[in-house]
This record gives structure tokens, C-alpha cells and sequence, in this order.
């Protein structure tokens, strides 16, 4: 089982500066229970692995707004397996059209979730989807 | 490992099952042309009973079933509303409101190179669009050029991308400065781009003086809501008052400060939120003004707002009636203003961004042409009504048309224009734009026991105050308490597709060409020269305007004069509050 709580880091890559969904789903994992860390506005790929490493959490939640989602999850996933890090759950969420949701989880991304996602169910995919500590 | 309650996993909507009514209430139940009727119909509530628990606004205020003669009781007719066109303006700010001029309908619109963007505006102009209204992209509202690293992937993405004069001229071929108002949404670099068109409209052969429009200018909210900052506040409203001063003196038409509502909504702010803070900000740029020494009837004329309107009828009605009466009082009683332009606050209205759905796009069309009707109902001077698309992405030109059109219906077939004011007097109107007032005010009695606007930035308590909002909403949506059309009620199993406008990648590579040849070809001494010019301004007291006029007519870049600016004043790096 679980050893201890879940630990997600919520990152908002690149110069996209919308920040209310970033800050929503932050807190609906914090009232499941999780311990969130919130890297703030305007991170590179780079800034948000090195804090994915640091923080060493379960899951990597990205909200993009600015419609470079597939060239920004493509670069943090390259990251992350540079670090050899490969058990990390990355879900991405924002302004993500239908057409990309395929494209996203070939690119490594666990779940996509566009505009009007329910945060019960964000959760609960999260919780059940977890490769870390046993669960 | 899910938690209680929860056995259902969607990753996109278009995979969740078909549900009729309330979210999850009847799963496996369909609805809609074709499809069986919902099992339930609904039942005919016995006299007495009420469909909800709680009637709420989006904004969670209560809202009861009647007002009456006692809910406006303290209501005094000519002190509290007065007649438009006179203090305290509560009924609108001029005395024939849309009888002798309609609102300005100015759609903001900007992407990719300056050409596209410049085409774009020749088509709205061509189909009855009043005014312009310019969106930059990200790397132009951080002061970053195109060629920095930071740029990349972002160039032209959600704006028009400028970097030097250059983009100007082209983003305004064959528009006239003298005869179209242009708006420009820039925070942080406001005064850099404004030099930009001041210059462009000099080509063109119009003085300044003969220049309107509004740059949003407005840092403050940018702390608290658009996060669009560069610098730290000290020197940011620095920046603000020299364009206050040099606009009092050159550009003695130009709106120099947008203060704006929208983004503090869109954040997540509520009604009351939006009001409260927007006119804090205001009043802190009056006192900065003011302590910079200028005479506050010589700028505050020129101060203009910006505000949401949201989905809530009635409540946004009232807030905009609200804003005008405080703001009136505010610059009379409190700060000594004579003149009654002062006392004027003149808005321009975007319908709610934030209420447009992915799901079933065209029923943006209607939740839009309600909220354009309310900010049309509160007195609005300009308005901007989303496209049905921009859910998903940036408006395509059937959808950008179809929302125009949607303001040329009402201003044109309605009737809603023939009358002023036409909700004075109602019981309910009037006792919200009442309550709204007083909430506002003691959100002000708040801030200022926190020591003013800025300290409350630095103390996160509009951060705080919005992501708590922002959340309950969420939450409210999410249990059903609040309804949204698509999402959680009458939901449907396909995606309606509507065709996405997508800005080419290629875009990208043409702007860092024209990059590159601007700079090949400028005087490479003169640039040097003027940014050590601008260096020496910024350390000393003087306007910076004069000096970005003779900066981006030598081609400096947007990036070049902002990075001597941020090794001068510094970046500021916000707290991350959620």
C-alpha cells in the first residue's frame, strides 16, 4: 500500500501566464489529501524537472493554456527519462482539443484533460493510475 | 486506491456517458433528437415548494424570491442615481447615453505577424466594427523578442507578435490613426508600445495630439489576476505615471490607463470581487498620480475601466451601476477631483471569456448575446463579445463575425438603446447595485488595514481571495449547485465540431526573419547610443516617454529597451499562492 501521502508538483510551463486551473486542481488535490507543490507562473521544462526530482512526487500535473502542449509535454517527458525518472504519472491539463488528446499520451502523458473536466474525476484518475510507492 | 463515491474514470468528455439533467443523476439515461425520453419527467411542483435549496448568483449571493418598496427605503433618488450624464452618474455618464452614439464595438483580435493581424482588422473594420482592439502575443506582453529562448514555441501564438517599430507599421498599413481608436492590451511594456504607435501615427502624418484608443496600462491587476508582470511595483507605477504626464501634455486624447475588472474575473474573482478591486486599483493609480505631483484633474479625465460581464443578469448590471457611483464619490469626496470628467468612470465591457464551453460551442453564442445585453443594460461605452470558438481556441473569422453581429442585433433591433437606464427604479436592481456599493467599501476598509493595494499584493490577500472563490465556483459546478449547459446539465455524448482557426508554426520562422533584417539594417551606433539614454533616464527622475519615442524610432527593440529596464528596476517574482 501506499507509503505516506501522494505527492504531486502542479508546473505551468512556458510564458502562459493563466493560472486559474493550475490553481484549481491544486487544491482538489490537496483536499484529497495529496501534498502539492505549485512551481508558479512561467517555468522551462528544465525548472519543473529538476523540482519534480527535487520535491521526488508521484505525479506531474501541467496546465497549458497557450496551445504548445505537445512540444512542451514531449520536452518534459524527454527530461524526465534523461534523469531516469519513469515512474513519474504526468497529466496534462488546459486547452487541449480532442485531436490532441491521442497525440499526448503517445508522447507519454498519462491523461489529458481539456475545458470542463471534472475535478472528482482528475482525482480519481490520478489515484488509480500512480506507479510510485506501491500503489 | 479512489476515493468514496467516485467509480467512474473519464479522461475527455467525449467518452462520458450520456447523462440527461443534473450530472451522473441518471447514468445510462439519453436524451436529445432521436433518443428515447429521459425516464423521469419532471414533476410539477406543488404550490409553496421551490425547485432549489438555495438560489444563488455565480457569485454565491442569495438571491430572494421578491423585492419590495422596503428594499430600497434609504434609496434617495437624486443624491444615490441622479440623472444621467450628472453625479454621481449612477445612470450612465452621458446625458443622451446610446441615443446620441452607440457604444464603440471593438473586438480584440491579434495573431501571428503583424500582416495577418493587420488583415484581420481590415475585415472587421469592412463589416461595421467601430474601433480596434490589439492582443499581443506572450513573449511581446513580457518584453521578450521573438529571438530570446524564451520565446520559442510562443511567438504569434496567442497575439500579434512585435518586436520593433517595424511589426507597427505593418500591424497599421492603411489604417487611418486619426479616424479608428485603437485599444492595446499591454501591461508591463505599456509605455515602450505606445511610443510604438505614436511613432506609427507620426508616419502616418497624424499627431499625437489627434491620436484615441487606451493602452491597458495597468500593472496592478496584473499582480493579482493577468500575471503578465516584468517589474516590481515601485518602478512599475513609475513607468504608469510618465505615461499619465506625457499623455496630459501630447496625447491629451488617449485613454493612458485601462483599469481592469476582467482578468480579476477571469482569474475567478466574484461580482463583488471584480467591483472592490478593480476601483482599489483605481484609486491607488489616483494617489500615485497625485504623489507624483500632478494635478489629479489633469489625468484623471483620462483614466478608463475595463470589466467583465459574466453570465449573472442582474448581478452585473448592478455592479456596473455600482462602479460609477463609487467611483464618482471617491474622486469628489476623497480625493479633491473639480473637474467632473474626473468624476466620470467610463468602461469598456468583454463578455465572460471564462463562461464559454468546449462542449456544444454554439451555445456560446447565446450565453454571450446575454452578457453583452447586461453590460448594454449597465451603460457600457465599448464592448467585446466572444466568439463561439475561443473555448478552444483563437476566433476564426465566421465566429469573430457572428459575435460582432451579435452586437449589431442589439444595438440596432432590440430597442434596448432608446432608453436610458431603463432598470432605474426596479426594486431588485436597485437593492443590488446598493448592496454591491457597501461590500465594495468594506473590501476597501480591508485593504487599507493592510496597508494599501500594494502591501496586500505582496501579502497574497487578493491572490488568496480569488483562488477561494475560484475553487467554491468549481465546486459549486461540480456538486450541481450551479448549472452549466453542456457541462453539467443537458449534457451530450458527441462533440459538436466546429472548425478551429490554428496559427501556422511557420509564423514563427517569418517573424524572427524580420527580426533579424531590422537589425542588419538599423543604425547599430544610434541604438547603442539611445539605450544608454534610456539606461541614464531610468536611474534618474525624469519622463522615460520622451526617450522610448526616440528608442523605438531607431528601431531598438521591444526586448532591448525592457532588458535595460529590468537590469535597472529589477523583476518581481510572485508569491505562488493557491
Amino acid at each position: 500500500m501506499t507509503q505516506g501521502k501522494v505527492r504531486v508538483l502542479v508546473a505551468k510551463p512556458g510564458l502562459d501566464s493563466h493560472d486559474r486551473g493550475a490553481k484549481v486542481i491544486a487544491r482538489a488535490y490537496r483536499d484529497a489529501g495529496m501534498e502539492v507543490v505549485y512551481t508558479g507562473l512561467h517555468q522551462s521544462p528544465e525548472e519543473i524537472v529538476e523540482a519534480a526530482v527535487q520535491e521526488d512526487v508521484d505525479v506531474v500535473a501541467l496546465s497549458i493554456l497557450s496551445g504548445a502542449h505537445l512540444a512542451l509535454v514531449a520536452k518534459v517527458v524527454g527530461l524526465l527519462r534523461g534523469r531516469q525518472v519513469d515512474d513519474v504519472l504526468l497529466l496534462v491539463g488546459g486547452i487541449i482539443p480532442d485531436e490532441d488528446v491521442e497525440p499526448l499520451k503517445a508522447a507519454g502523458a498519462a491523461g489529458a484533460f481539456g475545458p470542463g473536466s471534472n475535478l472528482d474525476e482528475i482525482v480519481a484518475f490520478t489515484l488509480a493510475n500512480i506507479r510510485r510507492r506501491g500503489a | 486506491m479512489q476515493p468514496e463515491g467516485v467509480t467512474r474514470i473519464v479522461v475527455d468528455d467525449s467518452r462520458a456517458g450520456p447523462v440527461c439533467g443534473p450530472a451522473g443523476a441518471r447514468p445510462g439515461a439519453s436524451c436529445g433528437p432521436g433518443m428515447d425520453l429521459p425516464p423521469e419527467l419532471p414533476e410539477h411542483r406543488p404550490s409553496g415548494g421551490e425547485r432549489r435549496a438555495r438560489f444563488i448568483t455565480i457569485s454565491d449571493r442569495e438571491i430572494r424570491p421578491l423585492y419590495g418598496p422596503e428594499d430600497v427605503a434609504g434609496l434617495d433618488a437624486e443624491e444615490d442615481l441622479g440623472l444621467p450624464g450628472e453625479y454621481p452618474y449612477t445612470r450612465g455618464v452621458y446625458p443622451t447615453m446610446y441615443r446620441g452614439r452607440l457604444w464603440t464595438m471593438r473586438q480584440f483580435a491579434g495573431f501571428g505577424t503583424a500582416e495577418q493581424s493587420n488583415a484581420r482588422y481590415k475585415y472587421l473594420l469592412n463589416h461595421g466594427q467601430t474601433g480596434l482592439s490589439v492582443a499581443f502575443d506572450f513573449p511581446t506582453l513580457l518584453g521578450l523578442d521573438s529571438d530570446n529562448p524564451r520565446s520559442e514555441g510562443e511567438v504569434g501564438r496567442l497575439g500579434v507578435a512585435v518586436d520593433t517599430l517595424a511589426d507597427m507599421e505593418l500591424l497599421f498599413d492603411g489604417i487611418p490613426l486619426d479616424k479608428v481608436s485603437t485599444s492595446m492590451t499591454i501591461n508591463a511594456p505599456a509605455a515602450v508600445v505606445w511610443a510604438m504607435y505614436i511613432a506609427v501615427a507620426e508616419k502616418q502624418g497624424v499627431p499625437s495630439e489627434a491620436l484615441t484608443g487606451t493602452i491597458q496600462n495597468d500593472i496592478l491587476k496584473e499582480y493579482t489576476a493577468q500575471k503578465t508582470f516584468i517589474f516590481p511595483p515601485t518602478p512599475s507605477m513609475r513607468l504608469i505615471t510618465d505615461t499619465f504626464a506625457f499623455g496630459a501634455e501630447r496625447v491629451p486624447q488617449w485613454n493612458t490607463i485601462s483599469i481592469s475588472g476582467y482578468h480579476i474575473r477571469e482569474a475567478g474573482s466574484t461580482a463583488v470581487q471584480e467591483l472592490a478591486f478593480t476601483l482599489a486599483d483605481g484609486f491607488e493609480y489616483v494617489r500615485a498620480g497625485k504623489a507624483a505631483g500632478l494635478d489629479v484633474d489633469a489625468f484623471a479625465p483620462r483614466l478608463s475601466f475595463f470589466f467583465n460581464s459574466h453570465s449573472d443578469f442582474f448581478e452585473e448590471i448592478a455592479k456596473y451601476r455600482a462602479a460609477r457611483r463609487i467611483w464618482a464619490r471617491g474622486m469628489k469626496e476623497r480625493y479633491g477631483a473639480k473637474d467632473p470628467r474626473s468624476w466620470m468612470l467610463r468602461f469598456h465591457t468583454q463578455t465572460a471569456g471564462v463562461s464559454l464551453t468546449a462542449q456544444q460551442p454554439e451555445n456560446n453564442i447565446a450565453r454571450t448575446a446575454y452578457q453583452a445585453l447586461a453590460a448594454v443594460l449597465g451603460g457600457t461605452q465599448s464592448l467585446h463579445t466572444n466568439s463561439m470558438d475561443e473555448a478552444m481556441a483563437l476566433p476564426g473569422e465566421k465566429a469573430v463575425k457572428i459575435a460582432l453581429r451579435t452586437q449589431q442585433v442589439l444595438a440596432e433591433e432590440t430597442g434596448v438603446t432608446n432608453t436610458i437606464d431603463p432598470l432605474a427604479g426596479s426594486y431588485f436592481v436597485e437593492h443590488l447595485t446598493d448592496q454591491m456599493e457597501k461590500e465594495a467599501l468594506a473590501y476597501f476598509d480591508r485593504i487599507e488595514a493592510l496597508g494599501g493595494v500594494v502591501p496586500a499584493i505582496e501579502k497574497g490577500f487578493f491572490q488568496r481571495e480569488i483562488a477561494d472563490a475560484a475553487y467554491r465556483y468549481q465546486r459549486q459546478v461540480q456538486s450541481g449547485e450551479l448549472s452549466v449547459v453542456g457541462v453539467n446539465r443537458f449534457v451530450e455524448k458527441d462533440r459538436a465540431r466546429i472548425e478551429l482557426m490554428k496559427v501556422s508554426p511557420e509564423v514563427e520562422g517569418r517573424q524572427l526573419a524580420r527580426l533579424a533584417e531590422v537589425k542588419a539594417k538599423r543604425d547599430a551606433g544610434a541604438v547603442r547610443d539611445v539605450l544608454t539614454e534610456v539606461r541614464a533616464t531610468a536611474r534618474g527622475r525624469g519622463n522615460l516617454m520622451p526617450v522610448f519615442l526616440r528608442a523605438v524610432k531607431a528601431y531598438a527593440s521591444l526586448g532591448e529597451i525592457v532588458d535595460v529596464l529590468r537590469e535597472e528596476f529589477g523583476t518581481y517574482r510572485e508569491p505562488a499562492i493557491f
